[in-house]
């Protein structure tokens, strides 16, 4: 690559048809990664998506059989459980860590000593993978080591508190491991748009008599709006991708109580050899994903116009 | 924002007025304070319990102040530690880890920052669509390219490789970074590129002299991101490696699902913190970066 390019250097210097030449430079050079990143959006998808209406089993078959696949998916009990995990789980996951992060966001707001360390202690478990959080949540999780034996040993000796081994409450393991990982995202992004806010409208409401509460509710929180959107999309989309967490924290159980559909396809795949149920799963994913981002998609660009022509 | 801070007048009012005040305050730090506590306590247990003694955590639970000292887990984690029938700790999956994250980063970094500079200075018929098709690998499922790259990884030879991963990273994560570098480039003055190139400069030049200058915060933040993402990232190193192969997620998975009964909190806790450390210090040391990196990528 590197002679190629020395080659049209050297070409440019000399020959007359260098702007013809210097035009051409900058797609030559974006060529390679643009292809490998459009083979890879495009390419995997329609490929993922022909082996989902394929007859394929443990191995990979090019025979078409249309859509059997995805009734099979959807007939499955197991994919079933895990849709409606996801969706239990979103609602959940996205409205908490919302409120959560706003809260903190505006406690930080209000002139904090020690600002920077409130904020390292919120963000710090976006650093770390889910891995790590979904494995020492599950120990403090677990009744003969965690948080249930904590509490007994500081006397209350009935108390209960075993999320994990319940097949009916397991998923709430999820929720608020989800949480507890994101809230410090959208803390920090609402505590951006706080910020943002043009301190005098603030005064304005403030020389009127509004009292903190009612200013936030009526002129702060309105203006940040925009925000609430984009961490409820960025949240939905972590939602619909959830594997790490589930596998290191339940594994998909008690039984398949918490499987999500990430998991599914997972199995499906590379543990029951049904490839084409489970790349039909996998296109459902994505789906899922064009669900909530293509509306984003257009209210953005909508929203960027009417800028636009306010001037 | 909200000005909690009144002036106090010279009334009686005031005393009641710098009540509230405290109270107020009161609140709010033990409103922080409580989430604080929350937040700590995962790192704290990790901590405390890599360096306490088995018999000691079995007794007294997991969150406890330590009543003894041990440094014993942490060369097991590092170098003996049994998973998956390998007796060799975690060392060989933090290598594998480190292995994939460093070439991968720089790779991807770099063919994002060409790719942002070309999208964003310049453009050409079709430039900003290329643009739009090349964000969409942003927002793909890795379950979706799953099949296809099991195939080319087989066909090159590179399935049950650390190198393997190091392509499919790179591949997945140009997205990102054209996103975060095209984005940063776009508000560099179009004028200061017209001027070099009236002054004679070409492609390479410009972008030596003119965009490289000017791209440390950009480059910061896209490598911190790519780094903290693909150290963290575990369903490719669970499908496409195993065993001795495995990046250092894949492994801690392993290690903490393989022996239920008896779990050995010191070691896993000492194992937990290595797979760890080094995102966290990229958190600690460049969190300014971190926090840019994922607004960018949030909001755009």
């Amino acid at each position: 690559m590197s002679n190629a390019l020395s080659g049209i250097e050297a070409l440019r210097k000399s020959a007359p048809g260098r702007d013809a030449l210097s035009a051409w430079t900058p797609r030559l050079v974006i060529a390679p990664g643009a292809i490998a990143s459009l083979v890879y959006v495009f390419g995997f998808t329609l490929w993922t998506l022909y082996i989902s209406m394929s007859n394929s089993t443990m191995l990979p078959t090019y025979r078409f059989i249309g859509l059997k696949p995805y009734f099979d998916l959807w007939s499955n009990h197991r994919w079933q459980i895990a849709y409606g995990n996801l969706f239990y789980f979103s609602a959940f996951y996205v409205v908490l860590t919302l409120a959560v992060g706003l809260a903190l966001a505006i406690a930080i707001d209000q002139r904090v000593r020690g600002e920077a360390i409130w904020r390292t202690i919120f963000l710090y478990p976006l650093a770390i993978s889910f891995v790590v959080t979904g494995t020492v949540w599950s120990w403090l999780y677990s009744p003969d080591a965690g948080i249930e034996y904590f509490v007994r040993g500081l006397g209350w000796h009935d108390f209960t508190f075993r999320l994990t081994t319940n097949r009916n409450t397991a998923i709430y393991a999820i929720i608020a491991t989800g949480i507890w990982q994101a809230s410090g995202f959208a803390m920090a992004l609402f505590l951006a748009g706080l910020r943002s806010v043009d301190p005098d409208l603030v005064k304005a409401a403030q020389i009127d008599g509004a009292s903190p509460a009612r200013i936030y509710r009526k002129v702060i929180l309105p203006l940040i709006a925009p925000i609430f959107v984009a961490v409820a999309v960025v949240l939905l989309q972590f939602a619909i991708k959830t594997f790490d967490l589930v596998v290191a924290l339940t594994q998909g159980g008690p039984g398949i109580a918490t499987t999500f559909p990430a998991n599914y396809v997972y199995d499906l795949m590379f543990q029951r050899g049904e490839m084409a149920v489970g790349a039909a799963a996998a296109i459902m994913m994505l789906l899922a994903l064009a669900v909530v981002l293509a509306p984003y998609a257009l209210w953005t660009g909508w929203r960027s116009r009417q800028a636009a022509a306010r001037g | 924002m909200v000005d909690a801070t009144y002036d106090i007048a010279l009334d009686p009012l005031a005393r009641s007025a710098s009540l509230r005040y405290a109270a107020g305050r009161i609140a709010i730090y033990s409103f922080l304070g409580f989430f604080a506590l929350i937040y700590l306590l995962p790192l704290f247990v990790v901590v405390a319990n890599s360096f306490r003694e088995l018999p000691e955590i079995t007794r007294n639970g997991l969150i406890a102040l330590p009543h003894s000292f041990s440094l014993k887990a942490w060369p097991q984690a590092w170098a003996h530690y049994c998973v998956a029938g390998t007796c060799e700790g975690i060392k060989r999956n933090f290598y594998n880890s480190l292995i994939m994250t460093i070439p991968a980063t720089i790779a991807s970094t770099l063919l994002g920052a060409i790719n942002g500079y070309v999208l964003s200075k310049w453009r050409f018929p079709g430039s900003e669509t290329l643009f739009v098709c090349i964000l969409l690998g942003v927002f793909m499922p890795g379950q979706v390219a799953l099949l296809p790259w099991a195939y080319i990884l087989g066909n090159l030879r590179l399935s049950d490789s650390v190198y393997g991963l190091i392509l499919v990273h790179v591949i997945q994560g140009i997205s990102f970074t054209t996103l975060f570098c095209r984005n940063y480039y776009v508000n560099i003055p179009d004028d200061l590129i017209k001027a070099a190139r009236i002054d004679g400069a070409g492609f390479w030049r410009i972008f030596a002299k003119i965009i490289l200058p000017l791209s440390p915060p950009i480059l910061i933040v896209t490598v911190i991101w790519q780094f903290t993402g693909i150290w963290n990232e575990f369903l490719f190193g669970l499908v496409f490696t195993g065993g001795t192969q495995q990046p250092i997620t894949a492994a801690l998975v392993a290690l903490a699902t393989s022996q239920m009964n008896a779990h050995p909190y010191d070691v896993a806790s000492s194992a937990v913190l290595i797979g760890a450390i080094p995102p966290l210090l990229i958190y600690l040391f460049g969190g300014k970066y971190f926090v840019r990196g994922l607004t960018q990528g949030a909001i755009k």
